[in-house]
């Protein structure tokens, strides 16, 4: 228990996820801080899977999945539904999928409801890879990460390709609020969802998630993880408010990214080059986003 | 009031006399005259309905889902590639038992990419849980829209409905249409209240994962389901009947002078028009002609089909689509539900808009007039 924290439970225990699950913890919270009045729409994930065995749900609150894709468009239809029978007001309405159902395959159905200036949360729980269908890669992987499409091979180790900037696609297309959580930090969560459920229009939120089998680490270990990222800038904690980046527990000075690396299966193969190579990586975007920071970059347009 | 209105704006004010909460719509050729009338209405105050102008067809069937599981009555409009685009959903729809309805301006699959008028995109769509009804008017355009959400909102059903229009030769054709009066429409579709919908205060979960021990339990509920909807479709059309003076057939078949026929011909959609025609035609020359209009694909009616041919020597059926590899859909359909009991051939017709003429029908009857039962493309 964590103060200040309420007690309910809206998606509760007795659900299939793994041992030392991340995505279960941030779904949990997540649900905890937008209460009773929610209704979910999941893309199709490991959650959906591991949370709705029929006649079994884990959900106490309204939940609906339809396909992988489509999460932000049918949450469309139930925005658009909730307010033609005058009983929008008060509801919380969260869509969410996986990195694969947000970076990839959902992608033009994000971006559609977010311009259709639809009120919904998008939550994508980002675990950089196809985790429900056995670690293939997607648009969210790391460079150099092994997945089951990019293994580590004697040729090629892993992923050959940088991982797509969701959060800042999403600010350009004039979102009033972007973030990014960790299950590491659940007071930042807290108050990053509240605050996102509070403005009257379309928003973004994308949390790390480590996943036990599909990174190779310790099922204890995945928090640590999560923080190892957030303190390596791997995935540095922000908000994008009215166009406006900030950081948010910021720690003095960053970590070396070979810390989050090492502990990793999915890395065991990089070569110090490659270790150097991705630090590169993480300090260009890093640099980016602290030259950004506290300028208007983003128009707001809703 | 009597107006002359292209098939497109007939379903539109069908539409907006059933009152849906809200139309995911996108368009797409030969349908977007009924997103445009639709979007007209909402503009000018006629029809209060959310529109969700969604990104894709895709997205316009997602919406669709969020919304009816919402409770909201729904309506959304497509055809050919957007109807193929959306086919992921269709089973989603079903399986989820929303009544939504949705008209399909019946247009041909690429490629070649080509607008026109056939078949193969809603009779592809034929095994997804959708109820299906094919209309030869504008009238019945309007009538079997209103009729379709009585269809799909009754509680033992709980179904989707596709009202399929053929591409331009209907959806673009301007007829004289009957439009009913708001207030009679009101009283034979009342507003859609399910028992089930996404309910902070009475949370239910929706499209939850089903196990092989449970999955097929839940086809035969639709399939059930399906057989309610048989029930439906008849009891719809007559009550439709007795309250505004127009009914179709059954409900699911049209017959035409088939009480004494020896030779008929069975067909979809607006070129049961041509073949009335050719049926008096034939009648002139002596040949005992008729014709079965198939209206309702799915329930499909077996029964009534079997009941229709009683008598006959012989039935043409003309496809607007082929099975490819194997033959015409609706010939498949007829010949196992009559089960050898007539002589039968398969006419492949009108694909990608090629015109279905008096000589094609003057053909089949020919052929089978003659214990030809070969078939063949109409070309």
């Amino acid at each position: 228990m964590i103060a200040g924290m309420p007690e309910e439970e809206y998606f509760v225990s007795g659900h299939r996820a793994c041992a030392g699950c991340a995505e279960a913890l941030v779904l949990r919270h997540v649900l905890k801080a937008s209460g009773k009045n929610t209704i979910v729409v999941s893309a199709t994930g490991c959650m959906e899977v591991v949370s709705t065995p029929y006649p079994e749900t884990a959900w106490k609150v309204p939940w609906i999945h339809a396909a992988f894709e489509n999460a932000a468009a049918v949450a469309s239809g139930v925005d658009a539904a909730l307010k033609a029978q005058g009983r929008r007001e008060g509801i919380n309405l969260i869509a969410m999928g996986g990195d694969g159902a947000t970076f990839d395959i959902g992608f033009q159905a994000i971006s559609g409801a977010i311009e259709r200036g639809h009120k919904f949360m998008y939550l994508c729980t980002d675990n950089e890879a196809y985790m429900n269908t056995g670690v293939q890669r997607s648009s969210a992987t790391m460079p150099y990460a092994s997945t089951t499409t990019s293994p580590a091979g004697k040729e090629i180790h892993g992923k050959q390709e940088p991982k797509k900037p969701m959060p800042l696609i999403i600010a350009s297309h004039g979102v009033r609020y972007v973030a990014t959580v960790s299950p590491s930090n659940l007071p930042d969560l807290h108050r990053k969802v509240k605050k996102a459920l509070e403005v009257e229009g379309p928003t973004y939120i994308q949390a790390i998630n480590p996943c036990v089998p599909g990174w190779g680490i310790a099922s204890e270990d995945s928090i640590a993880i999560s923080k190892l990222a957030v303190d390596t800038g791997v995935h540095p904690l922000y908000e994008i408010e009215n166009g406006i980046l900030k950081f948010s527990a910021k720690p003095g000075q960053w970590k070396k990214v070979e810390e989050y690396l090492r502990p990793q299966g999915r890395f065991r193969h990089l070569t110090d080059a490659e270790t150097g190579k991705i630090q590169e990586y993480v300090n260009a975007r890093l640099t980016f986003l602290e030259g950004i920071e506290g300028k208007k970059c983003f128009d707001v347009l809703m | 009031m009597r107006k002359v209105i292209e098939a497109s704006k007939a379903v539109a004010i069908a539409v907006k006399l059933c009152r849906p909460k809200v139309c995911p719509m996108y368009p797409i050729t030969p349908s977007t005259h009924i997103p445009e009338d639709i979007s007209n209405f909402v503009s000018d105050g006629e029809l209060d309905s959310e529109l969700v102008l969604v990104e894709s067809e895709h997205s316009a069937m997602s919406a669709v889902v969020g919304a009816a599981a919402a409770g909201a009555r729904t309506f959304t409009a497509t055809a050919s590639q957007g109807l193929a685009l959306m086919f992921e959903m269709l089973p989603i729809v079903s399986g989820m038992r929303l009544p939504a309805v949705m008209a399909v301006g019946n247009r041909a699959l690429s490629a070649p990419i080509n607008i026109w008028n056939d078949h193969s995109d809603s009779v592809s769509a034929r095994d997804q849980g959708w109820v299906q009804l094919y209309v030869e008017s504008s009238q019945e355009a309007l009538d079997t829209v209103i009729q379709a959400y009585k269809i799909a909102e009754a509680k033992d059903v709980l179904l989707p409905v596709m009202v399929c229009l053929d591409g331009f030769s209907l959806t673009h054709v301007y007829e004289p249409v009957e439009i009913p009066e708001q207030k009679d429409v009101d009283r034979f579709l009342p507003a859609y209240k399910p028992k089930d919908f996404l309910d902070v205060e009475n949370p239910k979960t929706f499209g939850p994962i089903g196990f092989p021990s449970e999955y097929m339990e839940f086809r035969m509920a639709q399939q059930g389901a399906m057989a309610a909807a048989a029930k439906e479709v008849s009891a719809v059309n007559r009550e439709f009947g007795k309250a505004f003076g127009r009914k179709y057939g059954d409900g699911f078949l049209e017959l035409y002078r088939m009480q004494d026929a020896e030779y008929a011909v069975a067909c979809m959609g607006t070129i049961a028009g041509t073949a009335k025609v050719a049926v008096d035609e034939m009648r002139k020359k002596g040949i005992k002609a008729g014709l079965v209009r198939v209206r309702c694909l799915r329930p499909f009616p077996d029964v009534g089909l079997r009941k229709a041919v009683k008598g006959l020597k012989g039935l043409a059926v003309l496809d607007r689509h082929i099975s490819l590899g194997y033959e015409g859909p609706l010939y498949t359909d007829i010949r196992s539900a009559v089960c050898g009991s007539v002589g039968m051939s398969n006419y492949i017709a009108g694909l990608g808009g090629r015109d279905v003429t008096l000589s094609h029908f003057e053909k089949a009857f020919t052929d089978i007039s003659k214990g030809s039962f070969k078939g063949g493309w109409l070309l």
